[in-house]
This record gives structure tokens, sequence and C-alpha cells, in this order.
């Protein structure tokens, strides 16, 4: 069955690995080969991995989806729909993996910004990504990613440089039955400070694969705050990494909002490698239906007087899955780290489940690091209390549900971001549009 | 306005309430008072539709309906109001939203407009000026971190924007000083008035000094075993609830005696 699967990768790759972007570099040719190779010795996680144990991949590897190999056409209208309206932004559209420059607009950069394209980025030779791209990712769609990737953002913000608009990334699928394979890197330098948003849509009701990996160096004393909005098609794949080095007092502040996918898994991961780094991260899931939805966090703590917060939060309904696996390691250089991490669940019928793990491995003996994890049902006693002032239980639990979700919805900084997820709660919560005039 | 008569109510199976009458009309405030478990919060949550008690016999009419047909909300519309002995923490739903809504909600039901955002502010700010309730607690979520005398100024808070009919008071003075009390007390006293009734739910004598009722009720074992006048509480002060228990024992030995 894995073989078969593999087989067809394998094969698939030789077809497609001429046409993919870097061809002619050596570099770039053999990590994807040797990424290949890895892939096809290791094969799709199973359920056997500890880390993917209470997600199977199984229905994304009998699909072994063959890479996409052209764009599809996307009209003005769709990307108007889901570009912030009154928000100056920079943005970049990708269709079914590749760069749009149709749709794209990358306003004025002030001076020491670049954002350019992999695809364009890598024909060139790209060699400050060589050390980036090092190594067979251990992880089977990481190694996957290497090397099927056709394209993605290169963001490089040189010593205090600064981009004040948000730069907007759009992701598109249009194609059914396809792999797309994105690789992003977000380069600070020192002091630089940017706010990027990867956004992924795809058709309702298609089946597709998008297999995301971004990459994030943080300079010393720089700011990247990073939002993924995660809107695939209910009977889409997304599996993504996030990873993120930190360099001295930098800040790192992510946001995953993960709304749709058959199974959506994310690896977000960032490493405090030197004094004084803060990172948080944030996520909110809510998915219904049979939907599987995983994060796997970890956060390392290598160095002293380092910051670590984690707040996430799940709505489950239907038969849908949750999965929050959160691993914080204190190492032990790392004294003085104050972490902090929860994770609170909500589960909306008898038939949904959630599995949360908290992980802290610490290694110092100057820590201070707490964590929590709930899992539970609307309140009663709070849907009595709204009822007995008039209020009817539809609404009492609409209610309920958007606040429990709005505890995360209400960090994200990025205005026109948080409109339109506090939007599309009120969209899925049944009486939603009652609740409207109360928020 | 409220009639109940011999109401028997059980929760799982057990009856707690064992044939209550009681008529309340417009302008009374009834004290209901008793010993721990004797029912009186029962009545409360009863009348405000708590689910998981279970009406076993008898039938509570308001305003000439029956009360027990109607879902929660709809008794609040009615105008049936339940401040409780422990208010809800809402995280995350503010108390300026919560009001409004609730406001909203029974304004529809009368057939009246939807108050406006600054009409409803300068309604709520005044009476939190009664309360002596700063602005920021309109803006913080339903009773989440309010200390115990916060959360019932909040009900109080609530009860004057609502202006029901029908006001119960469930053990509001529990865990209140004797400044909150008065505010409470205070605030409870400027809701009175002759289209409006209240039943306090009380085990001590203490609020009644500064809500005096027009009437008071003993329950006891799900009975209400002695009515009177205020004075009835002081009483009940200076002799405890020993010697009307002794009394409705006595009671009804003699009946089966007759």
């Amino acid at each position: 069955m894995q073989s078969e699967a593999l087989d067809r990768i394998v094969g698939d790759f030789r077809s497609v690995a001429p046409q993919l972007p870097g061809g002619g570099h050596r570099w770039v040719e053999r990590a994807r080969r040797e990424a290949l190779d890895g892939f096809a010795s290791r094969g799709f996680p199973t359920v056997r991995d500890e880390d993917w144990k209470y997600t199977n991949v199984a229905s994304i590897q009998r699909r072994a989806l063959p890479p996409a190999i052209a764009a599809g056409a996307i009209s003005a209208e769709r990307v108007r729909a889901l570009a912030f309206p009154d928000v100056p932004c920079h943005r970049l559209v990708f269709v079914d993996g590749r760069f749009d420059p149709t749709f794209s607009a990358t306003g004025p950069l002030p001076a020491g910004v670049c954002i350019r394209s992999l695809s364009e980025v890598i024909a060139t030779g790209a060699e400050r990504l060589e050390p980036l791209l090092a190594g067979v990712p251990e992880n089977g769609f990481a190694a996957l990613n290497l090397a099927f990737m056709t394209d993605g953002v290169v963001i490089e913000l040189d010593r205090n440089a600064v981009v004040e608009r948000p730069i907007h990334l759009l992701y598109i699928a249009t194609l059914p039955e396809r792999s797309i394979y994105y690789r992003n890197f977000i380069l600070a330098d020192e002091n630089a400070q940017a706010t990027v948003v990867e956004h992924y849509v795809g058709p309702a009701a298609s089946t597709y694969l998008t297999n995301a990996v971004t990459t994030i160096v943080g300079g010393a004393s720089s700011h990247v705050e990073h939002y993924k909005l995660q809107q695939e098609s209910a009977k889409a794949f997304h599996v993504a990494g996030i990873h993120a080095s930190q360099a001295r007092a930098s800040r790192f502040t992510s946001y995953s909002i993960a709304l749709g996918g058959a199974i959506a898994r994310n690896d977000i991961t960032s490493r405090l490698g030197a004094e004084g780094a803060e990172c948080t991260l944030n996520g909110l899931y809510m998915v219904g239906g049979r939907q599987i939805v995983d994060h796997h966090t970890r956060i390392d703590h290598a160095k002293p007087r380092g910051t670590s917060r984690e707040f996430y939060r799940g709505v489950l309904d239907g038969t849908a899955r949750g999965v929050f696996n959160g691993k914080v390691i204190v190492h032990p250089d790392a004294q003085k780290t104050d972490a902090e991490q929860s994770n609170h669940n909500l589960l909306l019928s008898k038939a949904a489940e959630v599995d949360t793990k908290p992980q802290l491995e610490i290694f110092a003996d100057d820590v201070r690091c707490t964590h929590g994890a709930t899992v539970g049902q609307l309140d009663e006693s709070m849907i009595f209390y709204l009822r007995s002032r008039g209020i009817e239980p539809e609404v009492a639990r609409a209610l309920l549900i958007y606040a429990f979700a709005h505890d995360i919805v209400g960090r994200i900084g990025l205005v026109p971001l948080k409109r339109r997820v506090e939007r599309h709660l009120i969209s899925v919560l049944p009486e939603g549009e009652r609740i409207k005039e109360l928020l | 306005m409220l009639q109940i008569r011999n109401l028997h109510t059980a929760i799982e199976g057990k009856p707690i309430l064992k044939g209550i009458s009681l008529d309340v009309n417009a302008g009374e405030v009834h004290a209901i008072m008793g010993p721990n478990g004797s029912g009186k919060s029962t009545l409360a949550n009863v009348l405000a539709g708590r689910e998981g008690y279970e009406v076993t016999g008898g039938e509570v009419l308001f305003k000439g309906t029956d009360l027990l047909a109607l879902a929660p909300e709809e008794r609040a519309r009615e105008g049936i109001f339940l401040a409780f002995q422990y208010p809800v923490e809402i995280p995350g739903v503010s108390n300026v939203y919560f009001l409004k809504a609730a406001l909203n909600a029974a304004r529809k039901h009368r057939g009246l407009p939807e108050v406006d955002a600054m009409d409803f502010l300068a309604l709520v700010r005044g009476k939190m000026q009664m309360m002596e309730m700063k602005d920021e607690m309109l803006y913080r979520s339903v009773n989440e971190g309010f200390s115990g005398g916060e959360k019932k100024r909040n009900e109080i808070l609530q009860m004057a924007v609502l202006e029901p009919t029908l006001a119960i008071l469930d053990e509001t003075d529990s865990g209140l000083d004797i400044d909150a009390l008065k505010v409470v007390a205070n605030g409870v006293n400027t809701l009175r008035g002759p289209e409006r009734a209240m039943i306090m739910v009380t085990h001590y004598q203490r609020l009644l000094d500064y809500i005096v009722p027009d009437f008071v009720h003993v329950l006891s074992q799900g009975r209400i075993v002695k009515s009177g006048g205020p004075g009835l509480a002081l009483e009940l002060e200076s002799r405890g609830y020993g010697w009307i228990e002794g009394e409705a024992r006595g009671a009804a030995c003699a009946q089966t005696g007759a």
C-alpha cells in the first residue's frame, strides 16, 4: 500500500523535476533529490509515530495526489473578495503552487526590504537559502515539500527595515486532485519588523493537498508577526510547518486560525536561541463535520531569560477531532525562562473529540513554567443565566461559543483580519446573525 | 399577580416542596424565610424556570397564565426576574452587551422599539450611580472576577434596568457587608411600587431591617408553616426557627389526631 504510493510519487518527481524552479543550480537539485530519497525510504508518517498518533494520514497517502504542474484560472473578483478592504497591503497571490504576478501588488517598499517569489529568487541561485534548506527533514511531508517546492514568498528585511503595511499572501487552490507545495521565507535582520498573513483558500468540496513550509529567521530585536488563516475546502488536506529561529531580544508572534480542511496539520516551532527572546503562539481551531485539525507546537528555550506564551483554543462540533500537542523544552542554559501555555477546548457535540497534551521538558532549575488544558461542554448554568434574562437558548449558546473563541480572536492585532475571523464565527454559528448586534 | 396553588416539586425523585400555596399581589413585598434545606431557593428557582426541578403537583399562575408552561426566557420577558444567590460568571460577554440584549429582548416582547446605544448608556449609567458601581464594570465580562458584593449589586442593576413586574431575590443579602447591604437594599427599595411585586428569599432577618416586607412566610420542610407581618421576622430573629418547627409538628399531630 505504502510502497505503491511511494512509487507513484517518485515517478511524479522524475517527470516534473526538470520544470521545478532552481533547475541548473546544483545545490537545489541535490537538496530536492536527497529530500525525495529521504521520503522514499521513510514514507508518510503513520499513527505508530508518536507525533502522528492521533492523526491518521492514510487517506492522503492512498491518494498520492500528483503535483500541480500548471495554475488554474482565477478572477479579479475572487481576489478582491479575499483582499482586505480599505487596508493597503503588499499582496502576493499564488495559484495552485505558482506566483501570479497579475493579481499581486507590492506597494512602494521601504529601503532594505525585498519581497519576491521563491521561484524568482531560486532561479538566480539564491545562495542565502542554501543553509536554510540543508538537511533532509525527518517528517515525510516536510521532505516532500523540499523535493517538490514550486513557489512561495521570500521576504528579506535588512537591518532596521520596518514594513508598516501588512504583507498579505494569498494561496488560492483551484485544481482538484493535486498536491501543491509552498515554501516561504521570512528573513528579518536586526531590529527589522514585519506583519505577514498567510491565507489559504480553495474551492468548496474540492480535494487537494496543500503542503506548505515557512521558515522564519528573526534577527536581534526583530519583530515578526505572523498570521495564518487556513480556510481550505472541507475536503482538502493541509499539512504545514512554520519554523522560527530567534536571536537576542527578538519577538515572534504567531497566530494559527484553522477553520478548513478534512485533515489539517500544523507544526509550529520556535527556537529561542539567544537571550531575552519572546515568543507568543496563538491558535484557534473551529471545525465540525468529520474534520480533523492537529496542532503540534514546540518551543525550545535554549538561552536565558526567554519568555514564551501559548494560547490555543478549539471549538469542535459534529464528529470532528482536534489534537493539540504543546511541547516546551527548557534547555540547561535557559535559566530565568518564563513559559506559559494554555489549551482550552469546547465540544459542541457528544461525538466530537479532542486530544490535548501539554509536554514540558525542563532541564534548568530557575524557571517559571505553567500549563493548563481543559476540555468541556457549554456551561448549562451560563445558559440558564442568560435565558433568565430573556435571551433565547439558541442565542445564548451562540453568544457563549463566540465569547469562548473570541478569547483568541481578540488577541489578533491586525484589525481587518480580526474582523474577518469575527465575521466567519458569526456566519458559522447557528443564530450567529442575531448576536451581531451584541458585539 | 402570582398565585401558587399547592405546589409540589422534587429533585431526582426526592420531594422538596410539599404543597406551597401563596398569593402575591401587585405592590406587595413578601419575605420567605426558613432554615437551610427548607426549600426556599427551590421555590425561587422553580418560579424562574431552572431545569432539574420536577413539578409533581399544583400550579402557578402569573397574571392569570400558567407560568410553569413557559420557558425561562419567556418568563423573563413576561416580567419575572430572579436575582441569583450565586450570579454566574460569563467570560467574554461584556456586562453592557448582556444588559442591552436582555433589555431589548423584553422590549421587543412588549412591542416596544429597541433602545439605541446612547439612550441605553444614559439609562444604565443612571442606575449604576444608584448602585454605586464604577463605570468600568460595564465593560468587564459579566460577573467575571467580581467580588461577592459586586455580583449582588450587578444583579440589582440588571433588575433596575429590566424593571420586572415580579422580582424574586434569592438570598440577596448573603455575602454582603453592611455597607453593600445598604446599597443593595436602597436599590431594591427604589424599585418598590404599586405595579411591582417582590419575593425575598432569605435566611436572616438582617435584610428585612432595610427592606421591610408586607408579609413574612416561614418555610419548613417544603411547607409554609407560618405567615404573618414584619413582626414575625423579628420573632424569628430572637427565637430562632426551632419553635415554629415545633409548632408545625404539633399542628400536624393534632390534625392526625382529629
